[in-house]
């Protein structure tokens, strides 16, 4: 069964058609990348993924879009429940302005998580997980806006983990940081893979074929292409993943 | 990547290519005509020749190498590329074989080859012509009828050795002229080969598909 199974989606801000008729599949513990030029409907549908959109006004969704065996693309789910299995990573490292211990063991918390012991091994565990612990332990009770960028990016990760999530939902999560910083990340997620589902936007298609399983290539709101990564880079089956790839448009 | 850059340099690679193909094809000829015409400068020119082809060989491997590391081409730009990396060192191949043929040839004090050996010659050589027509054209069509006209050296190369046995049977002592005549003919097929592996990258190029 597929980590999550998109049917159908058809996404409108208003009178505008961002995203048409999109059916994807999303394997368990696979890596799948969402490309595609700016505007072309990518982050909106990784945002349908945990209902994102719902916070964005005149925004109207339809279709299904089921994580396991949950419907989530329906009035009254458990948005907070959801969210906590479908983690995110955004562009921009946006750690909380408190400690670095305090930004892992906030999502915990506010699941009813009140026990210092098992908190602080939510934390190195999940501190560990991101590959972040060796570098803060000694000052887990500084502020967290003291990281680097890269730091703080997987801080955010380590944040997304600490409620035990089974989806990673990642859009542009290296597009700020330092080459160095983006290998680490590239190398966390391909870490992180081996227990989560994980879907990354990214516009470096060096990186979508360095890391990823799948490849989805989204164009004007619509779904393109989905395929196995080598395949899709080496030979696409349409002519418009060719265009976008070889850089004729874009 | 910037598009109109890697299309000027695709655009070069192409040129090479054909320039490097042309080599060959000259390389072939030269040999035929030491051979057939007991020319031994001609013989001569394509023992020069190799390494020409091999230098050519290397120039475009810098440009492959180039275009790959600055560029990063993708999907039908980087299977040009690395068909063309694969390609070159079948020329390369070709060249050395025609050369080394030519120094056999040389060595044959103006005695002639036959005419199964001169259509050998004739078929290998347009096989090298249309593999990097092929190439350029994206003619896949074309890189078929390359891979499909083997069939016919390998005939030709069958052919060539009951005629160089008649010929043993005939004049039993003119075994070394004999021997000089097999390897030849088994060079030209072996020519033939390459053209063949060739021909297979040129399909890959173009629809991703590598040979069996």
């Amino acid at each position: 069964m597929p980590a999550i199974s998109v049917t159908n989606l058809n996404l409108w801000y208003g009178s505008f058609q961002a995203l048409k008729n999109v059916s994807l599949d999303m394997q368990e513990r696979q890596i799948t990348a969402l490309i595609g030029p700016s505007g072309c409907g990518k982050s909106t549908f990784l945002k349908c993924l945990n209902r994102m959109n719902d916070l964005v006004g005149g925004c109207r969704v339809e279709g299904s879009i089921r994580i396991g065996e949950t419907e989530i693309n329906q009035p009254g789910g458990d948005l907070s429940d959801l969210r906590r299995r479908v983690g995110m990573v955004f562009q921009k490292p946006n750690p909380f302005a408190m400690s670095i211990y305090e930004n892992v063991a906030y999502g915990p918390m506010v699941h009813g998580e009140k026990d210092p012991h098992v908190l602080n091994g939510i934390v190195e565990q999940s501190l560990r997980k991101a590959a972040l612990f060796d570098e803060v332990k000694d000052r887990l009770h500084k502020p967290a806006l003291g990281l680097s960028g890269g730091q703080a990016q997987r801080l955010c990760i380590a944040r997304a983990l600490a409620v035990q999530p089974e989806i990673l939902l990642m859009d542009e999560p290296t597009s700020a940081l330092d080459p160095i910083a983006t290998a680490k990340i590239e190398e966390l997620s391909l870490q992180l893979a081996k227990e989560y589902s994980i879907v990354i936007v990214t516009h470096n298609m060096q990186q979508a074929m360095r890391i990823s399983d799948r490849t989805a290539f989204f164009l004007l709101g619509e779904l393109i292409e989905a395929n196995d990564t080598e395949t899709l880079f080496s030979h696409p089956a349409c002519r418009k993943t060719e265009e976008y790839i070889t850089g004729r448009f874009g | 990547m910037i598009r109109s850059r890697l299309d000027k340099e695709l655009q070069d690679l192409n040129t090479e290519m054909l320039a490097m193909g042309a080599m060959c094809e000259k390389a072939i000829q030269l040999a035929d005509k030491g051979l057939m015409e007991g020319n031994t400068f001609a013989a001569s020119q394509a023992v020069t020749l190799e390494n020409e082809i091999r230098q050519k060989g290397k120039s475009v491997e810098a440009l492959c190498l180039r275009m790959l590391l600055l560029q990063q081409p993708m999907a039908s730009d980087l299977r040009a590329v690395s068909a063309a990396l694969k390609m070159i060192t079948d020329m390369a191949r070709i060249g050395e074989i025609a050369s080394d043929m030519s120094e056999i040839i040389t060595s044959m004090d103006g005695r002639l080859g036959i005419l199964s050996i001169n259509d050998m010659a004739a078929k290998t050589s347009e096989m090298v012509s249309d593999v990097i027509n092929a190439f350029v054209h994206q003619d896949t069509e074309l890189a078929r009828r390359v891979i499909n006209a083997d069939d016919e050296v390998d005939q030709l190369f069958l052919k060539t050795r009951s005629d160089i046995i008649e010929k043993i049977i005939q004049s039993p002592d003119d075994g070394a002229y004999a021997v000089d005549l097999v390897m030849i003919s088994k060079y030209y097929e072996k020519i033939g080969d390459h053209a063949v592996n060739i021909a297979g990258w040129v399909i890959y190029s173009i629809t991703g598909e590598q040979a069996a």
